[in-house]
């Protein structure tokens, strides 16, 4: 049951002395302010920060060749090796999990322009990959098609443009499907256009800048032979791939009469490590953050109680006058507890919605911003956070009026009638 | 309506002070009755004693005919909220109050819906002539006002006894003699008063004096108001 005389008789202590409850609340305000700007701001730095990864699935590994450090059957250390497209087969054989495998063969210009169409030219870099590239290096596909299987099989003179390689090779608005370019003086039908999703985050140079050819394609033109120095695995999201990495390392090893014990034949590299290591300091970061709101907002509370400690000594006489004339202890309890409970919610109230209406604001600045590169996304408190933080403010409430209350009730009513 | 036996009274402090040493008294149903003695004497103990707002060490205190002894903070807050209308020297009201809200409040504590509460309070203010006062707050009340304000409040829940302490004592002489006046109407329709004073002038207006000293009855005086000219006796 709602109690409108229960509130209206507290609300009428509270506004009694309008200044000392708005300094008391101005704790608990602050405290829950700085909780919700904070915590807002630490999510606007991991949405920035997720946003800019986001091209790149978590579970994905890359793989490289180094010279062998130990003698191992009849070869001597120092060796240079490199695997072939028939290893890649066999990983997908023995790991079922890895859901793809790509390799990736990277060729710089060193002539002024590379790429050239018509009048035009630039200087980009070209890679090799394989279909199964997309979904490690996830790209947007603004045009046309990515490398597919029959390109690779049939060794096709086909390629993809980044989206600064098609801007600067074509007019704007020019349908770059089916033209010919020419890659370092052999021709190519361009099948598509591809941007990346992230600028910060990339293999062997930005996707947006890069000509992609099918890897198959890339090694006949370039005379690379069947080698492969470098490739990429996705593995799916049930299996972490730290816990096939080192049998994947042996696997190919293995393969290629390498030493078990040499670590420095074939290195990885772990995406998924460094996600952890972002989520962790994204945890502690926001650890921090509530320590410090919560430290705030205690400080508050505690305001809060002392003042309302100091109210009750002033205020012996009413409520001897209130013992009296009837009131109850639960009656006095309720009327404090009361008080310093609805004193506290408004306060954090308001403050939760300043902090938010704020952080919405700056959301807004933020996004309309013109730089693509944005370290900072969309800061919201999120709604659990906010229940928590209201849970916590009336809890609290409640905790900081227990000693006024117990104080108050020891009160008696001959203390007020009392004459000095 | 009021009965007490041999009660006992000692405050235990750095020196123990026994201050009501077997007190005999009995106050029928709508007599006025008054209580002097000198400070110190122990009137405002006995006082405290019959508003349940203190407890006693021995003997028995019958309230309207009910034990009052060894009482629940709640039970002896429904009592003085039920039986017991309290008139304060310093008024006591609630300065955040207006006059009617502190006339309604024991109401609330009777769990009276506001509505109610306010058209009683009124009615009340309103046989005390302070109608048109009812939303002005105490500081912007005259004695005289805040004593009738007070009277309301105490009469507010029909109670029993009306225990009023030293009700003139910040008060000139003609705004007591008003009170007093007004006292006497309540008492005649039927609410037993007793009024605790150190002022001949104010008990010569009660039916039955007691003359407290040093913790015991001295003697009771019986007294008819009606016979005195109070006009000259207060000059």
């Amino acid at each position: 049951m709602f109690d409108f005389d229960g509130i209206h008789e507290i609300w009428q202590t509270i506004t009694r002395n309008k200044t000392r409850s708005l300094l008391t609340a101005f704790g608990v305000f602050w405290g829950i302010f700085l909780l919700v700007v904070l915590s807002s701001t630490g999510n606007g730095f991991e949405n920035g920060l997720m946003q800019q990864v986001e091209g790149v699935t978590p579970n994905t590994a890359f793989f490289f060749t180094g010279e062998t450090s130990e003698p191992y059957k009849g070869y001597q250390k120092g060796r240079s090796w490199s695997m072939q497209l028939a290893d890649l087969e066999a990983i997908k054989e023995t790991f079922p999990c890895v859901k793809a495998i790509s390799p990736e063969a990277s060729v710089w210009s060193s002539e002024d322009k590379n790429v050239i169409y018509g009048s035009r030219g630039g200087s980009f870099s070209v890679k090799g990959v394989l279909p199964e590239y997309n979904e490690i290096e996830k790209s947007k596909i603004l045009k046309g098609r990515f490398i597919n299987d029959t390109d690779i099989s049939a060794n096709r003179k086909v390629c993809l443009l980044g989206k600064k390689v098609y801007e600067t090779m074509f007019e704007r608005g020019e349908n770059p499907l089916g033209k010919m370019v020419k890659i370092n003086g052999i021709y190519f039908q361009v099948v598509g256009v591809i941007r990346s999703y992230t600028d910060n985050v990339n293999i062997n140079g930005s996707i947006d800048e890069s000509v992609i050819l099918p890897y198959t394609t890339m090694q006949q033109v370039y005379a690379l032979g069947d080698k492969i120095r470098f490739f990429a695995i996705v593995a799916d999201d049930e299996t972490p791939i730290t816990s096939f990495e080192e049998d994947l390392k042996q696997l190919i090893k293995q393969r290629h009469d390498i030493a078990p014990t040499d670590e420095d034949a074939i290195n990885s590299f772990n995406v998924s490590e460094i996600f952890k290591a972002f989520k962790g300091l994204f945890f502690g970061i926001h650890i921090l953050i509530w320590i410090v709101g919560l430290g705030t907002l205690m400080s508050g509370i505690i305001g809060v109680s002392n003042i309302m400690l100091v109210t009750v000594k002033e205020r012996t006489r009413e409520i001897g006058v209130r013992r009296a004339i009837g009131a109850k202890p639960k009656d006095i309890i309720g009327q404090v507890l009361s008080e310093s409970l609805l004193l506290t919610t408004l306060a954090g109230l308001v403050g939760l919605c300043i902090g938010v209406g704020i952080m919405a604001i700056v959301g807004m600045i933020t996004s309309n911003m013109p730089s693509d590169n944005m370290m900072f996304q969309d800061p919201n408190l999120g709604f659990g956070a906010a229940v928590t933080a209201t849970v916590i403010v009336i809890i609290s409430g409640l905790l900081a009026g227990v000693l006024p209350a117990w104080r108050a009730i020891q009160i008696k009513a001959i203390d007020a009638i009392r004459e000095e | 309506m009021i009965r007490l036996e041999k009660i006992n009274k000692t405050y235990f402090g750095a020196q123990p002070l026994h201050v009501l040493k077997g007190i005999d008294l009995e106050v029928a149903e709508g007599e006025m009755v008054s209580i002097m003695g000198a400070s110190g004497s122990g009137k405002s103990t006995l006082l405290n004693i019959l508003g349940i707002l203190d407890n006693y060490d021995s003997g028995e205190y019958y309230l309207n005919g009910k034990l009052v002894k060894n009482l629940s903070e709640n039970e002896a807050a429904d009592m003085r909220n039920r039986t017991i209308g309290f008139i304060f020297q310093s008024f006591n009201l609630i300065p955040f109050k207006t006059a009617m809200e502190n006339v309604a409040l024991p109401l609330y504590y009777q769990n009276v819906g506001r509505k109610k509460r306010n058209e009683l309070a009124m009615e009340y203010l309103e046989r005390f002539g302070l109608k048109e006062w009812a939303d002005h707050y105490p500081n912007e009340l005259s004695g005289g006002q805040k004593q009738r304000v007070s009277m309301a409040r105490a009469l507010v829940t029909q109670p029993k006894v009306i225990l009023a302490d030293e009700p003139t004592g910040a008060l000139d002489s003609k705004t007591s003699a008003e009170v007093m006046q007004i006292l006497r109407e309540v008492n005649q329709s039927g609410i037993t008063m007793i009024i605790v004073t150190h002022e001949r002038g104010i008990a010569l207006r009660t039916n039955k004096i007691i003359h407290l000293k040093d913790g015991v009855i001295e003697n009771i005086e019986i007294n008819n108001p009606d016979s005195i000219d109070f006009d000259k006796e207060i000059k």
